[in-house]
């Protein structure tokens, strides 16, 4: 019964307001200030897919094109010269499984072996700035960012001096006998550092650190000190404190640290070039020669694809396991 | 575990003093807080009262002085060795995990295992029982509020501490968890140490109250004694308010002092007058706004004080009318009066207040009449 009486009330009321404003199909148009409010909450609606696009054309042209003629290349056969015909060829994926399964596992060894080291180091030097650092705080972040300022090529190549044979630091290394444990361990060899597995994983854990503490720092920054209060309040040790409340809260940090070490390390050739042989090659440096030294682009574009989907698995079940959903 | 006798939860702190760089936030201070009682640390932001706690608790280490529970020194403890809890402002929950986690979590740094238990009663007490699976984030403030009281109070401590926990809600549910807060107290009956700024909230719940301004106590007692006689004019301001007249002393008059308000003549019991304000020749005199009676004729009892003056504002509150009255140039008292008569002053009438002289209190002149009023303490 009321919905009709609405009805009609609602359009006496059009009428009282006057026909002047009523447009071509004899319905009343808004007047202007409601027009334009209409108008502008129309833009208030569409303003986040506007905000949107750079990033999208961004990621279409710069990631889902190449990918999709990288898609096309790795199944394609040819040369160089000749041009690349789209063939259907999926036995370059094999092939390059089988030629190619050590550096692959090399390649996953030592970047996993880099991430570690790195959340070792990083984690002590964030919780540190977070906590402990008081004035020094930003000083120290800046010093933490202060390698960006010299190019990776340049500061991987200073690793080569730092572990030259005759340096002090392989001297040094040798006189405590360390090179003797690593080498019996087989990332050494003799008394050489440079040229050998550890010299790899050092530059890769030197270059990519800062990846990691960042994103440390940024989680435990956030966590109330009056949480670290609350547990030792609480019969927790200091140790006990750090288990039970840092270590959880910090996981989100830890996790996207992780990530952003272990996924470019593993793509990495620039380390093992300059600092180790052709027995630390990596897959990195396997796609590099492929692409510009046998310019065979389906092989190179094959393992760059198996490559991906090996890190995307290995971080799949990572982040299920490390169980923090609401980081990504 | 022969200190857990009677005495377990008694609180001592002798010359316990604080300072943080050039900055004393607490002042040596001796204090003695008895078993089982219902303590509140009443102050405005910065007078120190914080830290106190915390230098009980052991999150603070005092510059100077002692802090013994139950006769036991703690001073050199950290805080996962002093068989106090608090529950901190803000609460402190642990954001990663469930309500049940949060209350156990105690327990089970002490190497308890069976906690399901203890944990269910306890989150009963505080009426909490069917949301021990939920995240601290998905209650109300109310509830996280009971989640920190019972997660401090599962260890039966023997003194709980509470740093300002009722600060983050609002008027309606701090009156309500005022008096659950106290149910619990009288319930497991250990001693309470509860620091506020809000000086209803300390008189409603506490039995005893430690009123601190610039890192000292200025003065301790029981609710209404702070209230019916204060010490100094901050208490007297910072607890309710007051009327302060600034008073020449005459003479004493058997047990009573002679003084002379604003060319009126008055009296005060000597006895409420500050210990060493009753010998000098200037005092002041302090009068609670409902104590005064307003009215048109001059009282019939020759022995009340009596004062003049004409009203300059009054409004309306409900139960009662806040008055101005002007007494002399520059000077104004206010006035309660209950909505008892139809005929109510009106601005501009000229009143007559009077007062029994014995709801006076007597303070040093020598001191500033403003001390705990206005924006600090609230």
């Amino acid at each position: 019964m009321t919905t009709p009486a609405k009805t009609s009330d609602a359009a006496d009321a059009a009428e009282a307001a006057g026909p002047k404003h009523a447009g071509a199909d004899g319905r009343p148009e808004p007047s202007g200030p409601a027009r334009a409010l209409r108008a502008i909450t129309g833009e208030l609606r569409r303003m986040p897919y506007l905000l949107l696009l750079p990033g999208i054309a961004w990621l279409i042209f710069f990631f889902l094109v190449p990918l999709y003629f990288q898609a096309k290349m790795s199944v394609s056969s040819g040369t160089l010269d000749k041009g690349f015909d789209l063939t259907w060829t999926w036995s370059t994926f094999s092939a390059a499984f089988e030629d190619y399964d050590e550096h692959f596992l090399r390649s996953l060894y030592y970047a996993g072996a880099a991430t570690i080291l790195c959340l070792v180091l990083a984690y002590p030097l964030a919780y540190t700035i977070a906590f402990r650092a008081g004035r020094w705080r930003s000083l120290l972040l800046v010093l933490v960012v202060a390698p960006f300022f010299t190019s990776f090529l340049v500061r991987t190549l200073a690793w080569k001096t730092i572990l030259s044979d005759n340096g002090t630091v392989v001297g040094f290394l040798n006189t405590l006998h360390i090179t003797d444990v690593t080498a019996t361990l087989g990332l050494t060899e003799g008394d050489r550092v440079l040229a050998t597995p550890l010299a790899v994983v050092t530059g890769l854990t030197y270059n990519f650190l800062p990846f990691m503490i960042l994103p440390l720092y940024a989680s435990l920054e956030r966590i109330d000190p009056r949480l670290h209060e609350a547990a030792r309040d609480l019969y927790a040790s200091p140790a006990s404190t750090f288990r039970r409340v840092t270590l959880p809260l910090s996981m989100p940090g830890v996790v996207a640290g992780t990530l952003l070490t272990f996924i470019p390390a593993s793509g990495d050739y620039i380390n093992a070039q300059l600092l180790g042989t052709t027995r630390e090659t990596m897959i990195g440096n396997v796609i590099q020669s492929e692409y510009l030294r046998v310019r065979d682009y389906p092989t190179a574009a094959a393992m760059s694809f198996v490559l991906m989907a090996v890190i995307l698995v290995i971080v799949t079940v990572y982040i299920r396991r490390a169980g923090t959903e609401d980081l990504v | 575990m022969s200190k857990q006798g009677r005495d377990a939860g008694r609180v001592e702190l002798t010359g316990l003093s604080k300072r943080f760089g050039g900055f004393t936030a607490v002042r040596p201070t001796d204090l003695t807080i008895p078993e089982g009682s219902f303590f509140a640390l009443l102050g405005a932001s910065g007078c120190g009262k914080t830290t106190t706690l915390r230098m009980i608790a052991g999150l603070e280490a005092p510059s100077t002085g002692r802090v013994l529970i139950g006769g036991q020194d703690v001073t050199g403890l950290p805080p996962h060795k002093r068989p106090v809890n608090t529950v901190f402002q803000s609460y402190a929950l642990f954001p990663h995990l469930s309500v049940a986690d949060n209350v156990a979590f105690g327990l089970r740094r002490k190497g308890r295992k069976d906690v399901a238990q203890p944990v269910k009663e306890m989150l009963e007490l505080v009426e909490l029982g069917h949301l021990g699976g939920r995240k601290p984030a998905q209650l109300s403030g109310g509830q996280q509020q009971r989640v920190a009281v019972a997660r401090a109070l599962i260890n039966h401590p023997q003194v709980l501490l509470l740093d300002e926990p009722l600060g983050a809600l609002d008027l309606k549910l701090r009156r309500q968890m005022q008096l659950e807060l106290k149910r619990i107290q009288t319930e497991v009956g250990i001693t309470f140490v509860h620091v506020t700024h809000d000086q209803e909230e300390a008189m409603t719940m506490a039995d005893t109250i430690a009123v601190m301004n610039g890192g000292v106590i200025e003065q301790l007692g029981s609710p209404t004694e702070l209230y019916e006689s204060p010490k100094t004019a901050f208490v007297a301001n910072f607890l309710g308010q007051s009327n302060m007249l600034p008073a020449a002393v005459l003479g004493r008059q058997g047990d009573d002092l002679a003084l002379d308000v604003h060319g009126v003549r008055m009296t005060l019991p000597a006895s409420r007058a500050v210990p060493g304000s009753s010998g000098s020749s200037r005092i002041v005199m302090g009068i609670r706004p409902e104590k005064i009676t307003l009215g048109k004729a001059e009282p019939d009892d020759a022995h009340r004080n009596m004062l003049r003056g004409i009203v300059s504002e009054a409004s309306f509150i409900g139960v009662s009318t806040e008055y101005r009255v002007r007494i002399a140039e520059g000077s104004e008292l206010v006035v309660f009066s209950q909505n008892r008569d139809d005929e109510r002053p009106r601005v501009g009438d000229e009143v007559v207040l009077h007062w029994n002289p014995r709801h006076g209190f007597g303070l040093d002149a020598g001191q500033d009449l403003d001390a705990g009023t206005g924006e600090d303490a609230l």
